[in-house]
């Protein structure tokens, strides 16, 4: 006991303080900025192994991006990626970032239904489902769990049961073989529900877009709340995004 | 000869490969297992040739460091006796070839399907109508567990035969994860895409799984990788080995109650996987290994960085261990729960921390060295019991391992940063195979190139493909309620498998 005691107190304090301000360390791929340089636009479009950059203007899908981190190695007076892992939104076409965009990707309020809002703001239990996941996401959600990030001191956690949830998060290319256990869990959790998408692979297909072992089909039939990119996603990316969210802004 | 004898990354043309007959290929590769625990199948798989399939085995043999390889080409309409009715390692390897191309194994003890792969032979075999062992008994009962479990883990299906709170039996149905990745290798064109799938195939094991693409790639291409590259995947290697270890350990405290265990453990892999990302700019290496080519340098200052994390780390760490591993109401969960004999490791042919758990040394490092292995005299770490205490304590001494491994390395950084031209073109109608020891065992990437040099065969093997059928024989006779700390003990890959 008394041992236990005292690695409690080597342990120290570990929680993040203020999980909106604090700074990951070293390299950090999040929010790309391009310059308005000129390039050739389709040679640096051709780069992508990911088909996420469009030309005239150039842009960056994030919803399709892996975060290689290829194009500003090839290209750095063009592109340049920030730490600012801020880059959830409610709206797919906030993902697009453009040529001399430099504002912050975020949830845009009046398009949040309002229930959401209402009923979730101070309490938000997900259900989890990997379908097709490489499980990276999935460590970097429990990730936001651990004590580090302690994503449940705003009342966000994960539960075991979807008849406990208030909503579903994806993870993953979705995968046919899986496509049918995820409509059950989503169709198992009580209403007003949300649809989480967790990581590039989950929000495009990544690099599994047009397998034919994929089934998408559930994501036609559902709309989607929040797009939470990353490859995987930070968890620090992954808590803004819920209070982005769910929260009130004051 | 009825094989070739090759070594780990190197590329023959496929013409050098024996063809047999099917009789003779069969006795062959049993013949070169059967006795031999020095011996293991690493790789047993087939494709499409015209109407025939061509079987290609590969049998590692750890104390002559080289593979052996031999090829027979079969009618998949025929019948053939299987060679898991004389050894069971290539139980899974055959329902594999028998799911993907309708070929008949007769004698085979568990002729199941392995992942419903899209493109699998018989479209009427689907996830819902898997034949599961069942029993007819009144006493008994059945739990079904998954595909989505309680925690944020990945999905497969546990089938469980109790008699009380006691398991019977235990079928696991995977599949689930499947995304047609094999066939995606083909399909993509470009290498970055390429890598970015070998990325993918397991997210816990990116630096494991692309290396072995990258070495794979680097002997198809006839280029050697320089000294500077393999420091650079050894270091990536052994610090996925310390972080997932480490997170593990947290893992299986959370499943015995232990709080304390759960919360430092989890918390000590962050600065581990935060170091990655300060050097390749992402937590898990993605990004960071490319063939022929350092991406992200690694400057003196990056390692001093290291040096200081791990000198932080080391005795938190170690003062969580050590209470943990005194802890009576922590050992009394962890020791003689879930064992495994050596005897049965050795007939199921599991890989990695698997096998060493029981006794069985497998340890790509030392059997079939590549990257800077050799020169850290690597030797492998064994536990004698195959219970969930000898799969903790290896993590434990693994991390320490590595730990001691890094500060080697980091004694001597190499120059960086080199980029070296990456021929775009394979040797044509070539094979090639490597192996790579990841956290969790050893991976087998096998490549096969066609006239034009591209691609024509790519073929994955996670260790966890090995490894399911240790899991399931580990929670015979124990408790039910001791299935997840079985489960975490081994934490096998989901997707690693099903692909
Ligand atoms: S970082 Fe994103 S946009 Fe740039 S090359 Fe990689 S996938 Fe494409």
């Amino acid at each position: 006991m008394l041992d236990n005691l005292k690695i409690l107190y080597h342990q120290g304090k570990q929680f993040i303080p203020n999980v909106k301000t604090a700074k990951v360390p070293g390299i950090f791929r999040g929010r790309p900025i391009i310059s308005t340089q000129k390039v050739n636009e389709t040679e640096l479009a051709n780069l992508c192994p990911m088909h996420a950059i469009s030309s005239n203007p150039v842009a960056i899908d994030l919803g399709k991006c892996t975060f290689c981190g290829e194009c500003a190695l090839q290209y750095p007076e063009k592109i340049k990626f920030t730490t600012d892992y801020k880059i959830s939104t409610n709206e797919r076409e906030r993902l697009i970032v453009k040529e001399g965009d430099d504002f912050a990707i975020e949830v845009n309020p009046a398009a949040v239904r309002k229930e959401i809002r209402q009923i979730f703001g101070k309490s938000l239990k997900l259900r989890q489902v990997s379908a097709g996941g490489d499980n990276s996401c999935e460590w970097e959600l429990n990730a936001a769990n651990n004590v580090q990030f302690d994503m449940s001191r705003f009342g966000i956690e994960f539960v075991a049961s979807p008849r406990h949830a208030d909503g579903i998060a994806i993870t993953g290319p979705i995968t046919q073989n899986m496509a049918k256990a995820l409509e059950i869990a989503y169709n198992a959790t009580p209403d007003p529900k949300v649809i989480v998408l967790v990581g590039t692979d989950a929000i495009s297909g990544g690099i599994f877009a047009g397998s034919p072992a994929l089934d998408r089909s559930f994501l036609e039939n559902h709309k989607v709340d929040l797009y939470i990119p990353g490859n995987p996603t930070h968890p620090l990316t992954i808590i803004n995004g819920l209070l982005d969210l769910t929260r009130k802004k004051r | 000869m009825n094989y070739i004898s090759i070594k780990n990354n190197q590329t023959v043309p496929i013409a050098d490969i024996p063809v047999l007959d099917y009789q003779q290929f069969r006795e062959t590769n049993i013949s070169l297992l059967i006795k031999h625990s020095d011996r293991h199948c690493v790789n047993y798989f087939g494709y499409a040739q015209g109407n025939s399939i061509k079987l290609i085995c590969c049998i590692a043999d750890d104390s002559t460091h080289e593979i052996c390889i031999s090829s027979c080409i079969v009618d998949p309409s025929k019948k053939f006796e299987s060679m898991s009715s004389k050894l069971l390692c290539f139980e899974r390897f055959e329902r594999e070839l028998s799911e993907n191309f309708g070929i008949t194994f007769v004698n085979h003890p568990w002729m199941k399907p392995v992942r419903y792969s899209y493109n699998r032979a018989d479209k009427s075999s689907v996830m819902d109508n898997y034949p599961f062992f069942n029993i007819d008994s009144e006493e008994l009962h059945e739990v079904g567990v998954g595909p989505i479990h309680a925690g944020v883990i990945e999905p497969g299906h546990f089938r469980f035969i109790c008699n009380g709170e006691q398991i019977l039996h235990l079928e696991i149905q995977l599949g689930y994860q499947h995304r047609g990745l094999e066939d995606l290798f083909l399909q993509k064109k470009n290498l970055l895409q390429r890598v970015t799938l070998a990325e993918s195939i397991a997210g816990d094991t990116v630096a494991g799984h692309t290396s072995a693409f990258c070495y794979l790639w680097e002997s198809l291409s006839g280029c050697d990788p320089k000294p500077e590259i393999d420091f650079y995947r050894t270091l990536a290697l052994e610090l996925e080995r310390i972080a997932i270890h480490t997170g593990d350990l947290s893992a299986i405290c959370t499943d015995i109650a232990y709080q304390l265990g759960s919360s430092v453990f989890g918390r000590l892999r962050t600065p581990i996987i935060n170091f990655t990302q300060e050097w390749g700019g992402n937590r898990l290496s993605k990004g960071l290994i490319r063939p022929g080519k350092t991406q992200f340098p690694f400057t003196k200052e990056l390692g001093d960085r290291l040096n200081e994390v791990l000198n932080t780390y080391e005795p938190d760490f170690n003062e969580m261990c050590t209470e943990l591993f005194k802890l009576p109401s922590a050992l009394s969960r962890l020791e003689r729960t879930g064992i495994v004999s050596y005897e049965d490791v050795l007939s199921i042919g599991t890989v990695g921390m698997s096998a060493r758990m029981s006794g069985l040394t497998r340890d790509i490092r030392t059997s079939h060295p590549y990257a800077l292995y050799p020169q850290l005299n690597h030797e492998p770490i064994l536990k004698h019991h195959g219970d969930v205490y000898s799969r903790a304590q290896i993590r434990r001494e693994e991390i320490w391992q590595s730990m001691s491994y890094i500060r080697q390395l980091l004694k001597n950084i190499p120059k960086s940063k080199t980029n070296y031209d990456m021929p775009n073109k394979l040797q044509p109608n070539a094979f090639s195979i490597s192996l790579v020891e990841g956290w969790r065992g050893e991976i087998c990437h096998c490549a096969i190139t066609d006239s034009d040099g591209d691609l024509a065969v790519y073929k994955v093997k996670d260790p966890s493909f090995h490894n399911w059928l240790a899991l399931a024989l580990a929670v015979r006779n124990n408790e039910i309620s001791d299935f997840p700390i079985c489960n975490k003990s081994f934490n096998l890959s989901y997707c690693g498998h099903d692909l």
